[in-house]
């Protein structure tokens, strides 16, 4: 039974994994752009929710109100004024102008809030749980942060998929030139699809902040799993980016339950593996 | 008034100059040709005119408006869709969402899905696939219904018959009466020589970057085409 549970916890560690994911491989998906400061942003997310938290006495799951909003804005004017500028055929500006941003952030971050840990309480939340068996009990919270990230990958397909935005979407990601020829105007296209990354970045910040604590400095490691999530599952698939964050978490709980100093190190050895059998991931999109 | 009319248009790529002063005239309803060897600078020129080419505001005007500045995006939305060079059709978009692509703009006019389909019937039962699953004629019938989606009053089209089976092409030039039915104005690149006489009203010919011969097609003898093809 415990390894039933480990299994189980490890798939809930995934659901907030995929969500690290999920706006890293909307922004590769769509302006084939690597976001450096990624892991920062979900920082910067748990800090704005901290700020709201404590200045109007909220709870960190009402936040999401005020927080989601903030970083789309954030999002959309970050790639239109700034990021735009970096894209085109040399995928170099857009790595450094990222890495630099990843840099101030987390020394704008330690200024403002100090390098002490800091963590959400969610009150009755933190540690309320369903009872499956005698030794299989779920938490709610882990559960609520899985199924906000199946609801937010089911989301975006829907948006991707089924809408005209999606559309336009897919096919600046195809043919960026082509798209123009059609009405899209790509830089508007662009800041909404980091946009909504940032929106996703927002609940996954949060989400961390709730689970664990966070100072300025774990945003790159935020980012490493998002990478192998995304990679995992296949460059610019959403599903195959749940995927991979649920392969990251049962890799990562596996560990843990053979030593717990193995939790970080499996999930990597497990990443590796599947980087050398399958180099595109589990899911690649047909077209890259 | 002219509904299309190019000033002393240059075009290039970085250091590379492709077009020297173009100046051409396209009335309303008039179907003009271009033809021109490798390299003459005929789809500098159309992408010039679709806006994926900056110009001089004058360089382009379009119903008296000058357009030669505005980004592709804006040109579709003034009523000028391109046909490109290759199709370019979009990989991950099946046949109806690449041809619904092509409604972006939402210019309103005659062009619709089911029309479409009337035109290239085939289109219809290839709806789901994807564009580029299709043959290469079949693609280029996506491309053109894209590209009427936007509802345009001139039509840019690029080499329509590039790698295509003569009875390929055939039968897509078939759907161009059906076109300049609304009073679409149609301006067509074409290599083949005889092709582009047959369908237009008027030929330019495009040598090194600039107009080397215009004319009716059956005005101009074979020997002035040659002439102003290859420079002899």
């Amino acid at each position: 039974m415990d390894w039933v549970n480990t299994i189980v916890q490890g798939v809930l560690l995934g659901g907030l994994y995929a969500m690290f994911a999920t706006g890293l491989s909307l922004m590769f998906g769509i302006m084939r752009l690597v976001n450096i400061a990624h892991g920062d942003f979900i920082v910067l997310a748990s800090y704005l929710a901290l700020v709201v938290v404590t200045s109007l006495g909220l709870s960190p799951l009402i936040s999401l109100v005020i927080v989601v909003p903030l970083m789309f804005v954030i999002g959309y004017v970050l790639q239109r004024y700034l990021l735009n500028k970096t894209l085109g055929d040399d995928i170099l500006p857009p790595l450094l102008v990222t890495f630099g941003m990843s840099i101030i952030l987390q020394n704008v971050l330690l200024e403002v809030f100090s390098a002490d840990s800091q963590k959400l309480s969610a009150g009755a939340l933190d540690i309320a749980s369903i009872t499956v068996s005698d030794q299989l009990s779920v938490g709610v919270m882990p559960l609520i942060v899985f199924i906000s990230g199946v609801a937010i990958v089911g989301g975006l397909q829907f948006l991707f998929y089924k809408t005209e935005l999606g559309r336009a979407f897919r096919a600046t990601s195809d043919d960026q030139d082509t798209a123009r020829l059609m009405g899209v105007n790509n830089s508007h296209i662009f800041a909404l699809a980091m946009a909504i990354a940032m929106a996703v970045v927002a609940i996954a910040g949060v989400f961390l902040a709730m689970r664990t604590n966070f100072d300025p400095t774990v945003g790159p490691a935020r980012l490493l799993y998002g990478f192998e999530a995304v990679i995992i599952g296949g460059l610019g698939s959403l599903w195959g980016t749940l995927a991979g964050g649920i392969i990251l978490g049962v890799a990562q709980a596996v560990g843990a339950q053979i030593d717990p100093g193995w939790q970080i190190m499996t999930g990597h050895i497990v990443f590796l593996v599947i980087l050398i059998f399958r180099p595109r991931g589990l899911f690649p999109r047909s077209v890259d | 008034m002219s509904k299309l009319k190019i000033q002393n248009l240059t075009a290039g790529y970085g250091d590379f100059q492709a077009l020297f002063g173009i100046d051409l005239e396209l009335n309303a309803k008039e179907t003009v040709a271009i033809i021109g060897s490798n390299g003459a600078g005929k789809s500098t020129f159309m992408r010039s005119i679709a806006g994926l080419l900056k110009n001089t505001p004058d360089a382009v005007q379009f119903k008296g408006e000058n357009i030669g500045d505005l980004p592709a995006n804006k040109v579709v939305e003034k009523g000028i869709a391109l046909v490109p060079e290759g199709r370019r059709l979009f990989p991950s978009l099946s046949v109806e969402e690449n041809l619904l692509m092509g409604a972006y703009s939402k210019r309103k006019g005659p062009w619709n899905l089911n029309r479409i389909y009337e035109l290239f019937p085939i289109l219809k039962e290839k709806r789901n696939n994807p564009g580029t699953a299709l043959s290469g004629g079949q693609q280029q019938m996506v491309a053109i219904g894209r590209a009427l989606m936007s509802n345009p009053e001139l039509l840019l089209c690029d080499e329509i018959s590039l790698g295509l089976a003569p009875t390929t092409v055939k039968d897509i030039y078939k759907a161009f009466p059906a076109i300049q039915e609304d009073g679409t104005t149609v301006l067509v690149v074409e290599q083949d020589i005889n092709q582009a006489m047959a369908v237009s009203d008027r030929i330019y010919c495009f040598q090194e970057g600039r107009v080397s011969l215009e004319g009716k097609p059956g005005e101009v003898s074979k020997d002035d085409i040659k002439a102003a093809y290859f420079g002899m």
